[in-house]
């Protein structure tokens, strides 16, 4: 059925191509010089590649500082998530206790508070705590868990059999052991598409900085980015630069954990 | 090595008591099989004895220390699970040494160990691959393996060639029973084919609904077996039964004789016989015989005649609706719709108390030798 097929790839072009404009567009737009950006009829392609704006945004304002803080909050905080998420969701999937499955719908019912809602009384606490104008509550937080990824990884383990654990514990593990012995390497595509969600929201995150954030040197990337939208100009050829740049890393990682998450979903399912 | 005692053992999930009382005394050594229907509770006794599962109420001994409150991992058991578990992101040695390794044993003793395992096994050139590469009889090897390497005093296992082909299993079935004899260790092996519990094991514990039916020897249940479960659980076709009443007992010689009967049987028990009413006259299919209408006990109709090849099942009715099953040989010319008569040799007779306990029966001097050894 070539046609069929020839109609297939072209509503994937298409898509893609719809997809992807956005970000071509904000690409070539960095590349501009001031002039192009303003010009009319519009300037589609730059006369000249001006790659020296991607240097010049950067230095116009500490981003490097503002990297930094950005790595610090995401490595830290994604670790914390990957750890807490996936100790309690083993702790409901394995576990009998009194009082287990009302919890359970308790933490599931903690997803359908907005954060706006909880914005005001978490400023109060981190404020008590003193740890306003510190990374610490882009951090910390998320060595707690969090509801949606416990029960994605909660699904996941339920999914193992149970004779796993059985054989374990025959074998002489305890439940420490079982958990990092069998079920976090067995969890491994479900933590990394816990580690890639949970890794785009801490790196695109701009509100939680915006409130907890008074200083630069304490900025994030997005915090930093914003600093170029100033009271009466927007350098938009900046806020394109940086935007590319800030796409870049998730980019990669999505690039490299798809892979992961594909292989991983066709290797169980093929052989049982 | 060790024998293993179960005491009054009880296991109720909720309200749903599941083991109702279990004594059981199995020898070291010894190949032991629990065998029943579906969902009588083999693989929860089972799982008990590892401690898999916590007691309601009793005791468990293994040689001579009693684990009942020991965790699984104390107990020197291991277990042979029936969908295999073996860890999927662990290659074969990995898996097979886990245990050990955990145990905090020397690596030369562990690479020892899993090296002598899997020789035995002959799975040696499996060693560096992962359960997903494995077929399931390799599976089924690892999972034994991994048992094994522990060198453990009693080794269960839960139906554990359920999962392979007809041709493999009966493969499996005559190495399970070498490695037995090879290793001399407790084995209990559960299992809902009773050809597999005839073959492997010395002793077979027939369960049912809980209880223990019968505990013996495979001969013993299939010629003396304890009560109508047994009777109707061992044996293939199923035994027949029929309702009959004792006319008469003299010594211990009992005369019964039911609906349809045309001439009363006199059959020979190993105790005194009483005169009762509501007995159940039992007969396997291949000991009745076929013959002209009215001659023999009974007259039936044949209702279908299933052709094996060395030998046919012969489906018959009688009069009053009554279903029975004989085994003749291949050639045997019944049709459907013959009217046949049905003879009941007297000292292949088996006969059931109204409680459903077997009377104690007579056998020939061959087959009680048969059964002594
Ligand atoms: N965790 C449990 N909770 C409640 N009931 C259970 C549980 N495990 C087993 N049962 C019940 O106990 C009974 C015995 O189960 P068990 O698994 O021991 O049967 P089985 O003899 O091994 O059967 P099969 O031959 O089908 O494996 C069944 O009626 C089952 O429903
Ligand atoms: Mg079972």
């Amino acid at each position: 059925m070539p046609m069929r097929r020839t109609l297939g790839y072209g509503a994937l072009i298409f898509l893609t191509a719809l997809f992807v404009a956005p970000f071509l567009w904000t690409l070539i737009t960095a590349l501009k010089s001031e002039a192009e950006l303003y010009a009319y009829p519009p300037v589609f392609w730059p006369e000249r590649l001006r790659w020296e704006n991607f240097s010049n945004a950067w230095t116009a304002l500490p981003f490097t500082t503002f990297l930094k803080n950005s790595m610090i909050v995401v490595v830290l905080s994604t670790l914390g998530q990957l750890a807490s998420s996936s100790l309690v969701a083993y702790g409901f999937a394995r576990f009998q206790f009194p009082g287990r499955d009302p919890l359970f719908i308790l933490l599931l019912a903690t997803m359908m508070i907005p954060w706006d809602v909880k914005m005001i009384p978490l400023y109060m606490e981190f404020n008590y705590l003193g740890w306003i104008n510190t990374l610490k509550p882009l951090i910390v937080p998320a060595w707690f868990g969090e509801a949606f990824f416990i029960f994605l990884l909660r699904q996941y383990i339920m999914t193992i059999p149970m004779e796993i654990d059985e054989a374990a514990r025959m074998d002489g593990a305890n439940a420490w052991q079982i958990y990092w012995r069998i079920h976090l390497p067995l969890m491994a595509p479900a933590l990394v598409l816990v580690g890639t969600f949970h890794f785009m929201n801490a790196w695109n995150d701009y509100l939680g900085p915006l409130i907890y954030l008074n200083d630069q040197t304490t900025y994030t990337l997005p915090l930093g980015l914003a600093l170029f939208k100033g009271l009466h100009e927007v350098d938009y050829i900046s806020i394109a630069a940086i935007t590319v740049i800030l796409c870049l890393p998730p980019l990669a990682l999505f690039f490299y954990a798809q892979r992961y998450i594909m292989d991983n979903a066709l290797g169980s399912s093929v052989k049982g | 090595m060790a024998g293993l005692r179960i005491e009054n053992l009880r296991k109720s999930f909720g309200a749903v008591d599941v083991l109702k009382g279990i004594d059981l005394d199995i020898r070291d050594g010894e190949f032991v099989s629990f065998l029943g229907p579906s969902g009588c509770g083999k693989s929860t006794l089972l799982r008990s004895i590892a401690g898999l599962e916590e007691l309601t109420d009793g005791a468990i001994h293994l040689g001579d220390r009693e684990i009942t409150d020991l965790p699984s991992a104390k107990r020197d058991i291991a277990m042979v699970f029936q969908n295999y578990a073996l860890y999927p992101h662990m290659n074969v040695r990995k898996n097979m040494s886990f245990g050990l390794s955990l145990n905090g044993m020397k690596a030369d003793e562990i690479d020892r160990r899993v090296k002598d395992a899997a020789e035995t096994l002959r799975i040696t050139e499996l060693l560096d691959r992962k359960p997903k590469q494995l077929s399931g009889g390799q599976r089924q090897r690892v999972a034994i393996g991994r048992a094994i390497v522990r060198k453990p005093q009693l080794f269960l296992l839960d139906e554990p060639l359920s999962n392979l082909d007809a041709g493999l299993r009966v493969t499996m079935r005559a190495e399970l029973a070498a490695l037995h004899e090879r290793l001399g260790v407790t084995m209990v092996y559960v299992t809902h084919d009773q050809v597999e519990a005839m073959t492997l094991s010395s002793r077979v514990v027939v369960l049912d609904k809980g209880r223990v039916s019968q505990f013996g020897s495979p001969l013993e249940l299939f010629h003396r077996p304890a009560n109508l479960f047994v009777a109707g659980f061992i044996g293939s076709p199923k035994m027949n039964f029929l309702p009959v009443r004792a006319s008469g007992a003299d010594g211990a010689r009992v005369t019964v004789s039911g609906a349809g009967f045309r001439q009363p049987l006199a059959v020979e028990l190993a105790a005194q016989a009483a005169a009762v009413d509501d007995l159940t006259l039992g007969i396997r299919p291949d000991q009745m015989r076929i013959g002209a209408p009215e001659t023999g006990h009974l007259t039936g109709t044949v209702r279908l005649v299933e052709r094996l090849g060395t030998e046919s099942h012969v489906h018959v009715a009688l009069e009053d609706g009554t279903a029975l099953v004989i085994i003749t040989d291949g050639t045997h010319p019944g049709r459907a719709h013959d009217r046949v008569g049905l003879t009941i040799p007297a000292e292949a007779a088996h006969l059931f108390a109204p409680t459903g306990e077997a009377l104690p029966r007579k056998l020939d001097p061959d087959t009680e030798r048969l059964l002594q050894v």
